[in-house]
């Protein structure tokens, strides 16, 4: 093992067994991204109206409103898995530990601003 | 790199990027998919959660939302959200095909990157020409 380059100093430790992880999850969740996002697109499209209140009536029913959750629970998922590649790529000093906590901090709240909205949306707010 | 400062490593060469090599299809492509990506991550789910959080706030909220939305910049930002979710998704599905091992051949891969562009850009136009004609 030696102590010069990054490559070096792993070579010969074997794999971390949780490489795949993240890739494996932004492919899956794009997948799902692809399905939800194109129902929400086709959704509004087929509106009457986007107006307060029809927008209201139909994200309070069951299934949009399921399907909303579902929408914004992936799409939070993914752009997690995707900014978090890019922080990667791009940051390679100490800031990196920073960043990539500040991602996940800023991904579940935005997800969770997200859902409790439409939880209250769906029982009527 | 970090492995640049440890002391007694050498100075090594860095991959050249962007500005060195000749921008072809799958280039373009390749660094569109981050950049729509990090633009819908950015400012898509902003918007997002706006929206929602107008629903649930009341109609004075809401037509705070529309007003914004509706103004010139708005309708910017919404038809550039729209082309970056086509760009995206037409990306995205091509890297799936890439993911499997296919389509490395220099024509087929530069072929189906221009036609993630052109097909982006048509269904960007044909979205906001269906809103428009409603």
């Amino acid at each position: 093992m030696g102590n010069g380059t990054s490559i070096g100093r792993v070579r010969g430790l074997g794999s971390a067994h949780s490489g795949a992880s993240n890739w494996l999850q932004e492919r899956f969740t794009g997948l799902a991204s692809m399905i939800v996002s194109l129902y929400l697109l086709f959704s509004l499209l087929m509106l009457p109206s986007l107006n307060y209140q029809t927008v209201k009536a139909w994200i309070s029913q069951p299934l949009p409103a399921t399907a909303m959750v579902l929408f914004v629970v992936v799409n939070f998922w993914h752009a997690r898995s995707g900014l978090r590649v890019v922080i990667e790529d791009y940051q390679h000093d100490s800031s990196k530990l920073f960043y990539l906590v500040a991602l996940d901090f800023a991904a579940i709240a935005g997800g969770a601003f997200g859902v409790l909205s439409l939880i209250r949306l769906a029982l009527g707010a | 790199m970090a492995s640049a400062n440890q002391p007694g490593a050498h100075k090594r060469p860095l991959s050249p990027h962007l500005q060195i090599w000749r921008w072809g299809p799958a280039m373009l492509v390749s660094i569109l998919h981050r950049v729509t990506g990090s633009g819908l991550s950015l400012v898509g789910l902003a918007v997002l959660l706006w929206w929602l959080g107008a629903l649930v706030s009341g109609p004075e909220a809401y037509a705070t939302f529309e007003g914004v939305m509706g103004s010139p910049i708005g309708l910017f930002v919404l038809v550039g959200l729209t082309w970056a979710f086509f760009q995206h998704l037409c990306t995205g599905l091509r890297h799936f095909v890439l993911d499997i091992g296919a389509g490395y051949e220099l024509e087929t891969n530069a072929r189906w990157s221009v036609i993630t562009i052109v097909a982006s850009v048509l269904l960007t136009a044909g979205t906001w020409a269906f809103i428009l004609a409603r």
